[in-house]
């Protein structure tokens, strides 16, 4: 469904990827792990386009995301959902104008409608009671739920998650989780940078471990977490499970 | 009690007090859409909007309120007859607004610009990746929000505004301060009139400043 190849980014002096390529297949859940500065934020920022990869190409059901082709390229970016480690919501619009704003400006589609909409996501997440509430009257897990919900209200067919629970107190993580195994038994498609290996482990389906800008070991969760091939990785989980 | 506190004159100095007034609020005003413009200018991508926006800013920034107050009283009809050869004769009030409201925009420029650019990163970004266009989320997201953060710098540049008024006196403009002046020499006294004028300056930009909180306050909801 969607498959990036060789793309490289540098910051100044830092190669922050060095020539990654990655494919994922429709309902597939693919989550990038690996140790911090890795590049595993970066290569999901520049599949979305956050970030203007130096080199290499992406392509969106076998047709490539070309950044000059303003109207096609925007289309194709409205195609996938994106959520922050910072949630990144509209303090100055209650929760439910947060979900609507875009599907009126973008997808022109009227307050009712937007309404409609919104607060079928709202429920989804479990926080329908809170659509007249701003922002910051919310804690961290229901920010990041509204802002799931938020990005599920534009119907995007992927989803990319930046490290959605690393800005979360403990127990407000599993909540978050929940609802994005909800989704993936859905069979949405998701690519999720993460530090959760329980997450990764149950509901990944393939597992990407990056390092240094380069990938060092792919493969589906379950055998990656039992029989890792790399040294390196063998290395990182044993420091990540404490046991 | 001294004549000077006669009901004619102290009308005649509140008129004076409302001319000071009108002239800051018209000041404040222009220079705000003044600034919102050229804060776009300096903001943009073209190369030749943001030389053209610093120039201005810094050429009224640079230089003494009172030279460009007289400048647009005694240096433009000059250059006007220079021109076209006609003898013009400055409007005291016109040149006095026009003069306050360039000076501010040049304040007002920087107040809108950081305000905008200090809206978090994240939330242009939101936007990037919910296809919001450029000006919904201009006018949606992060005016809204730089308007909050520079309501207190406004207030006292609305402040400034109010005293740097009295400079118009210089040019005739029957401001406040060119009343008070004309009072203490009819009288050959000023210590009343300059008290009176302190008065009702303080009562203006301690109004002002006492709006200005309930502004804040009022904007504090959403935090």
């Amino acid at each position: 469904m969607i498959r990036a190849e060789h793309i490289s980014k540098s910051f100044g002096k830092l190669h922050a990827l060095n020539d990654v390529s990655l494919n994922v297949e429709k309902g597939e859940v693919v989550c990038l792990i690996g140790p911090s500065g890795s590049g595993k934020s970066t290569f999901l920022r520049c599949i979305h386009g956050l970030e203007i990869p130096d080199s290499g190409s992406r392509y969106l059901d076998g047709e490539l995301m070309d950044p000059n082709d303003k109207k096609k390229y925007g289309e194709q970016r409205e195609r996938m959902g994106f959520v922050f480690q910072h949630f990144n919501l509209f303090p100055n619009k209650t929760v439910l104008d947060n979900c609507t704003l875009a599907q009126q400006s973008v997808l022109k589609r009227t307050k009712e409608e937007a309404e409609q909409v919104a607060l079928e996501y709202l429920k989804k997440v479990g926080l329908l009671d809170k659509k007249d509430s701003y922002p910051n009257a919310l804690s961290g897990g229901q920010k990041q739920r509204v802002a799931i919900a938020r990005a599920l209200c534009m119907n995007p067919e992927i989803m990319l998650f930046d490290e959605p629970t690393s800005a979360l107190d403990p127990e407000m993580i599993k909540e978050v989780l929940e609802v994005m195994k909800d989704l993936a038994s859905q069979g949405m498609t998701m690519i999720v940078v993460t530090h959760e290996m329980g997450f990764a482990r149950k509901v990944g389906s393939k597992v990407v471990f990056l390092e240094a800008g380069k990938v060092v070991e792919e493969s589906d969760s379950e055998s990656f977490f039992t029989n890792p091939k790399s040294d390196r990785a063998k290395d990182f989980l044993s420091k990540v499970f404490y046991e | 009690m001294n004549k000077v506190f006669s009901p004619e004159n102290i009308e005649f100095l509140l008129k004076g007090a409302g001319v000071s007034i009108a002239l800051a609020f018209g000041a404040l005003v222009i220079g705000a859409l003044i600034g919102v413009i050229v804060a776009a200018g300096k903001l943009s991508k073209v190369k030749i909007l943001n030389w053209l926006s610093n120039i201005y800013v810094e050429l009224f920034r640079g230089t003494p309120m009172l030279l460009q107050i007289l400048f647009f009283y005694l240096g433009v009809p000059v250059l006007i007859s220079m021109v076209t050869g006609a003898r013009v004769r400055m409007n005291v009030y016109v040149v006095a607004l026009v003069a306050l409201s360039l000076n501010s925009g040049a304040y007002q420029t920087e107040l809108i610009r950081s305000g905008i650019q200090g809206v978090d990163k994240g939330q242009w970004e939101a936007c990037e990746t919910l296809g919001i266009s450029y000006w919904t989320m201009m006018k949606e997201v992060i005016l809204p929000q730089a308007f909050k953060r520079i309501v207190p710098p406004l207030v006292s540049e609305f402040i400034t505004l109010i005293k740097d008024s009295s400079l118009a006196s210089v040019i005739g403009t029957g401001e406040l301060m060119y009343r008070t002046q004309a009072l203490g020499a009819r009288y050959y006294n000023y210590l009343y009139p300059l008290l009176i004028a302190t008065v009702f300056y303080l009562v203006m930009t301690l109004c002002v400043s006492w709006i200005g909180k309930k502004i804040e306050k009022r904007l504090a909801v959403s935090d």
